[in-house]
């Protein structure tokens, strides 16, 4: 099988899953036991407003008809209205996705930064105090849940030191500026993004770490890596020009898994830090029953996970020649 | 990431004496791992206090052996509001004056029910779709890959949160919800090391003897996967685990037993996050200091099944 064909077959599989994730959406919040209706509706409404909500949700219509329409109405980007802020979902979840992203962004990006130099150094240095302590310093960090990182962050960078904001994305009266350096480049944003990200930093290291090293070990191995050490090239330019380079590959297709884990974890870090983004919202939405905007939020979060998957596999044929097409 | 185990193969073990020699390569990789070790050491004893966490009445016999939490992890005011730990409160008392250190111990019973509980189903799952998957092959193979797939395509925690909200907060849906994700990697990486067995001589053997399939599947080939099966499973217990803290964390824990998850959630809607020290850390220590000695007994593990990595270290 070529590239091209390889890329067409995946490009239908990924169309086949984001159908089959729809449905599941679908089934999820339609299909639940008891009254699927009650969920869109308010405490204390009249009869005739209930009437009329229904009508106008298309709750009367026919299952079928109600999965059409919903599949039209997602693929046009309408999530509806939210029952609480009264304003259309898609308004307010962009809103969120952004500093979700903003967020996590920087965490994946720092965890990977630390963590494959992290790895390569304790791959290099193998068997070394400085490789154990390294194990067991990641393993401490990766079985941590994501909250009690941020609680111990905020506990000893804010209630002791007092270095850090406690919460949210700006200082209160802080102005919303209009462009995207304005709003996402100032002193004030970073030093509230800090704690939250390094949070997620220090979780999502493990990863790359452990695979960093591991991958390296086997390069290690390798005969062109005894061969640069005997042309007497300094260490370090080994290392980092020979040895780290061929070990970075496996790390892509794992990033993708990280994607998908790091929004499960913004969920979790946004309200640990009262972040303003989409996980924090969507707990927020299942909480007072604003099952519009919890949809849209986990319509979003999933889509990412499938097209990181989807990016990773393709990455992953294109960096590696030797990958034969399945 | 335990994506990275490449197993070797083990060849075609059958008899009885072949399964004792392997165990006893076990133990001696265990032995010779101080960190597996410690996980063993670390489990065994929150498996104590987790069984013996509250009194046991046993009937017919008519004892009651004395539970470890010294006061009803429940009862209201059995000391001051919000003390500081004290020779009667050794980690100190909640916003309602209950004891910290006996919810700690209470909790740990929820932490092993979830953990062993929802990875054993996990794993129990995914292990006979992976071995499903890989033995008939063709629409079969095709029909439980693509479902794997899309499950890979669910963000864990977000639908745990919405499934848990939609059927209610119990603790058998939040065990329900783990495991309906967290089957995936197992029928992966099980699926692909039946695929290799599939083609060994003892597999075509026993199919020219006129072997069922159910009894090539489940008789020749599962114990030759089964201890892959075991790795996975202890790293389902540590994300099991994780998964349940959090979702009580966020407030979508069961209300009517108290995990160490709910009692940070407790914390955090009491607003005593910033004096309340005593109340906070015991929890989150526990639960980091349980899945991580999961992961070590998984990494040694790792060792038993792949006698490459022995030598890495």
């Amino acid at each position: 099988m070529g590239l091209r064909e390889f890329v067409v077959r995946r490009l239908v599989q990924l169309v086949f899953t984001f159908w089959a994730f729809f449905t599941l959406l679908f089934v999820l919040f339609r299909l639940v036991p008891g009254d699927p209706t009650s969920m869109f509706l308010l405490d204390g409404m009249t009869p005739e407003q209930r009437e009329q909500r229904i009508a106008e949700l298309g709750l009367d219509q026919p299952l079928h008809i109600q999965y059409v329409s919903y599949i039209e109405q997602l693929l046009t980007g309408d999530f509806g209205q939210s029952f609480i802020y009264r304003e259309p979902v898609i308004d307010i979840i962009v809103v969120r996705f952004m500093n979700t992203i903003v967020l996590m962004g920087t965490a994946l990006f720092f965890a990977y930064l630390i963590g494959v130099t992290f790895g390569a150094l304790m791959g290099w240095w193998r068997g070394s105090r400085f490789e154990r302590g390294g194990i067991i310093v990641t393993l401490i960090a990766r079985s941590s849940p994501e909250f009690w990182v941020g609680i111990v962050l905020l506990s000893v960078f804010v209630f002791w030191l007092g270095w850090f904001p406690s919460s949210g994305m700006r200082a209160t009266g802080g102005e919303l500026g209009g462009g995207f350096l304005q709003r996402y480049g100032s002193i004030d944003f970073l030093r509230h993004l800090f704690l939250p990200a390094l949070t997620g930093a220090i979780v999502y290291l493990a990863t790359p770490t452990l695979l960093m090293r591991s991958t390296m070990l086997d390069v290690l191995k390798a005969d062109f890596v005894e061969i640069k050490k005997a042309e007497g090239l300094p260490e370090m330019t080994v290392l980092y020009k020979h040895a780290a380079r061929n070990s970075v590959l496996p790390l892509v297709t794992v990033m993708a898994i990280a994607t998908g884990a790091a929004m499960g974890g913004s969920v979790v870090i946004e309200t640990v830090f009262n972040w303003p983004g989409m996980g924090r919202e969507m707990v927020r939405a299942v909480n007072t029953n604003d099952y519009p905007i919890a949809m849209a939020a986990f319509f979003l979060m999933g889509s990412v996970v499938i097209l990181m998957n989807f990016v990773a596999d393709l990455a992953y044929v294109y960096l590696d020649p030797r990958v034969e097409y399945e | 990431m335990s994506t990275d185990t490449d197993t070797t193969p083990q060849g075609a073990v059958t008899g009885l004496e072949k399964r004792i020699e392997q165990l006893r390569d076990g133990v001696g990789v265990f032995k010779g791992d101080r960190l597996g070790q410690i996980g063993i050491a670390l489990i065994l004893v929150f498996v104590f206090v987790g069984v013996f966490a509250r009194p046991i009445t046993i009937e017919f016999l008519n004892v009651t052996i004395p539970g470890l939490a010294p006061h009803d992890p429940n009862a209201r005011a059995v000391g001051g509001r919000l003390e500081p730990p004290s020779l009667a409160h050794p980690l100190g008392t909640t916003q309602l004056g209950r004891d910290v250190f006996s919810q700690l111990i209470a909790g740990t019973r929820v932490t092993l029910l979830v953990g062993s509980l929802a990875a054993f189903m996990a794993v129990f799952i995914g292990t006979n779709v992976g071995l499903i998957s890989a033995y008939y092959g063709g629409w079969v193979d095709d029909v439980l890959m693509r479902i794997t797939d899309i499950v890979y395509a669910v963000p864990f925690l977000p639908f745990a949160i919405v499934l848990v909200a939609i059927v209610g907060s119990s603790i058998v849906n939040i065990i329900g919800a783990i495991v309906l994700i967290l089957w995936r990697s197992t029928a992966r990486v099980i699926r692909s090391q039946v695929l290799s067995h599939k083609q060994r001589p003892y597999v075509e053997s026993a199919e020219a003897i006129g072997a069922s399939d159910i009894r090539i599947m489940y008789k020749h080939i599962l114990p030759n996967v089964l201890p892959l099966a075991f790795l996975y499973a202890a790293f389902a217990v540590g994300y099991a685990v994780i998964a349940e803290a959090s979702l009580s964390f966020l407030g979508f824990g069961d209300p009517n037993m108290l995990s160490w998850g709910e009692m940070i959630f407790t914390v955090y809607t009491a607003d005593a996050i910033r004096q309340a020290w005593w109340w906070v850390f015991p929890p989150g220590i526990a639960i980091t200091l349980f899945v991580m000695s999961v992961f070590f007994i998984g990494r040694t593990l790792e060792k038993v099944i792949n006698p490459e990595l022995r030598h890495q270290e």
